[in-house]
Formats: structure tokens, C-alpha cells, sequence
């Protein structure tokens, strides 16, 4: 019993400091859903069901613009396609538990906790009985924290209904910098953020947002593409240039 | 909550729980193609970036913005400057954000 306490709260302890990043951008958020037109309801119902804090960002910057449904939903798919990187990543972990375990383990995994728990599962080999428990730990303080903030954000909106128009967008800007930036250690990381944001810059007038389902397409293959040509350099150093 | 919020809202949750979910649900070792695994590591930066640039060169939506008036894109290169230097978070954003607002004071 108390093992598995202690789990959690060691879990929920080590998710600390995502914490306080996940604090502004959840009341940037609750903020900013309300006044680009989402219902208070609607955005807190968002926050608990969806819990996904870039794609719900995205979601109501479209919204705002007016896009429909199914552009959307189809954005989320996208943006959301890493946490199946990070799904396959714990698989090892997760694997022996009923599904009772799986499925809210599942729902509540995002980048945060992906980043603690695997950390931790890595740096303790040895199979610790309750160390589910350490994951469910993780999610429960970013989940309580996420949901709680959207709240908070809701709340000062009201409150301050000009809030709007102080330009707190940025927030998410400065976010996603925070986030894309230190991941460009790669030249073929670079070479898709660098041929993604051109391009959307350059496809912006399409319509229904297919500009930046192009760019991202287009980041991915430069990125693919950048990354083959690297490793057939170092491959065939020295060896004739036949292959192209 | 109007009917077209459900859907937008059930949609999202849907979506995301289905990506989240589909490996454990199988919970055999999962072995992805390489090529596959490799096109997915590209697609977070490209994705967010996709998302960045217009924002920054078109805070409206609409035109490009070229000029010291605009505060998204000064911000935003102080706010790249800063993750570059020094990989965090935490003081990307509040550097950033404390420059944009700087910036709008000064020139607005």
C-alpha cells in the first residue's frame, strides 16, 4: 500500500517543474479559447476530454479564423501524431497491465510525462512492482494542474474582458519557440523547420488552412530528405558516386 | 454547449485518445518501419514551425509584415535568440513575452 503511494507521490514529485511551464500556457489558453468564441463549457470540457495542450491551442487560433470542422480535427490528428512515438517508447512498461491500467495511462500521456517517466523507467531498471503507479503520479499532477489553470484562465478572462486584445497570443508563439528551438541540434531538424515555415509562409493563401497541412508535409520530407543525403554521404565516403 | 462544440470537442478528445491508446490497446512489441519512425521524429518541429512563421511575419493573418511595428516577429526573434542560448522553456517565454509587450509600449 504504501509502496504504491509512494510511487505516486515520487511520480507527481519529479513532474514538478513541467508543472510550472504547463501553468501559463493553461491560463493563456483558457483565456484566449473564450475570446476567440469558444463557450466557457466548451473550452473546459476541451481541457478534461482532449488534454493535448498544442493541438488545443492550434484548435482555437482555427476556430478564430474561422476554419471548419474537419480541417480541425485533421490538424489534431497531425499535431498529435508524436504522441504514438512516445506511446511506443512505454510500450515495455505498460505491456503486463489489464487494460483498466492502459487505458487512462494512455489518455493522460503527453509530453511532459512522456519525458519524466521514461526518464525515470530508464535510469531504474530493476522491475520495481509498483512503478505504474510512479507513471500515474506524473499524470495526475499535469492533468489536475492543466485542467485547473484552463479554469483560472477562464476566470481572469472574464474578469478583464480586454485581455484579449493585449496581444497574449504571443504567449504561444513564445511557447512553441521554447519547445521547437532546442530541438534543431540536426541539420535535418533544421532543414524542416526552415523548408515547414517557408512554406507556410508561401501557402498561407490556400484555403481551409492546407497551407499548413503542406508545410508540415513538406518539413518532414526535407527533413527525410536532408537526413538520406547526410547518411549516403558518410555511407559511401570514399566510395564512387554511382547511386544517386 | 452548441452541437457543433460537442462534435469539435468529442472529435478532438476521439482523435487524440485513438493516437495515444492504439499501441497499448495491442500491446504487442511494436516494431514501426524504420522510414515511418523516422518521418514522425520530423513532425512536432515541423508541425509547430508551420504554425510560428505566419504568426510572426503575419500577425493579421493576411499581409506580410516586414517592419520594427511588428512586435510578433521582433518577440519572437529575441524569443528564438534566448532558446538558442539557453534551451529553456520557461525563460523563452517569459524573455519573450517581456520583450513583446516592451516592444509594443515603445512603439505603440
Amino acid at each position: 500500500m504504501s509502496s504504491r503511494f509512494s510511487q505516486t507521490l515520487s511520480g507527481a514529485r519529479d513532474t514538478l517543474p513541467m508543472l510550472v511551464g504547463a501553468l501559463p500556457f493553461g491560463i493563456i489558453f483558457g483565456t484566449l479559447a473564450t475570446s476567440s468564441g469558444l463557450s466557457v463549457a466548451a473550452t473546459l470540457a476541451m481541457s478534461a476530454l482532449v488534454f493535448a495542450g498544442s493541438a488545443q491551442f492550434i484548435a482555437i487560433g482555427l476556430i478564430a479564423s474561422g476554419t471548419g470542422l474537419v480541417v480541425i480535427l485533421l490538424t489534431t490528428l497531425i499535431v498529435n501524431l508524436r504522441h504514438m512515438l512516445y506511446s511506443a517508447s512505454l510500450l515495455p512498461y505498460v505491456r503486463h497491465l489489464p487494460q483498466r491500467w492502459r487505458v487512462p495511462l494512455a489518455f493522460w500521456l503527453t509530453d511532459e510525462t512522456f519525458a519524466v517517466v521514461h526518464r525515470h523507467f530508464i535510469l531504474h531498471p530493476t522491475a520495481e512492482q509498483y512503478r505504474h503507479w510512479y507513471f500515474l503520479g506524473s499524470c495526475l499532477a499535469m492533468y489536475s494542474n492543466w485542467v485547473a489553470c484552463t479554469l483560472v484562465g477562464v476566470l481572469l478572462g472574464h474578469a478583464l474582458p480586454g485581455m484579449a486584445n493585449w496581444g497574449l497570443d504571443f504567449a504561444m508563439v513564445a511557447t512553441f519557440i521554447g519547445i521547437v528551438v532546442p530541438a534543431l541540434r540536426t541539420r535535418p531538424m533544421l532543414v524542416a523547420a526552415l523548408v515547414a515555415g517557408a512554406v507556410a509562409l508561401a501557402a498561407h493563401g490556400l484555403p481551409y488552412k492546407l497551407g499548413l497541412m503542406l508545410a508540415a508535409l513538406s518539413g518532414v520530407v526535407a527533413g527525410m530528405l536532408a537526413a538520406s543525403l547526410s547518411s549516403h554521404a558518410v555511407d559511401t565516403q570514399g566510395a564512387a558516386d554511382e547511386r544517386v | 454547449m452548441s452541437g457543433y462544440e460537442w462534435i469539435l470537442v468529442i472529435g478532438m478528445a476521439l482523435i487524440t485518445f485513438a493516437i495515444r491508446y492504439g499501441l497499448f490497446a495491442v500491446g504487442h512489441r511494436v516494431r514501426f518501419n524504420p522510414w515511418l519512425s523516422q518521418a514522425l521524429t520530423y513532425v512536432p518541429v515541423a508541425v509547430l514551425t508551420a504554425i510560428i512563421v505566419p504568426a510572426m511575419f503575419m500577425p493579421d493573418g493576411q499581409t506580410l509584415q516586414l517592419s520594427l511595428d511588428n512586435a510578433y516577429l521582433i518577440g519572437g526573434m529575441v524569443a528564438i535568440a534566448i532558446a538558442a542560448r539557453w534551451r529553456n522553456l520557461l525563460a523563452t517565454i517569459a524573455g519573450g513575452m517581456a520583450f513583446f509587450f516592451l516592444w509594443r509600449w515603445l512603439r505603440g
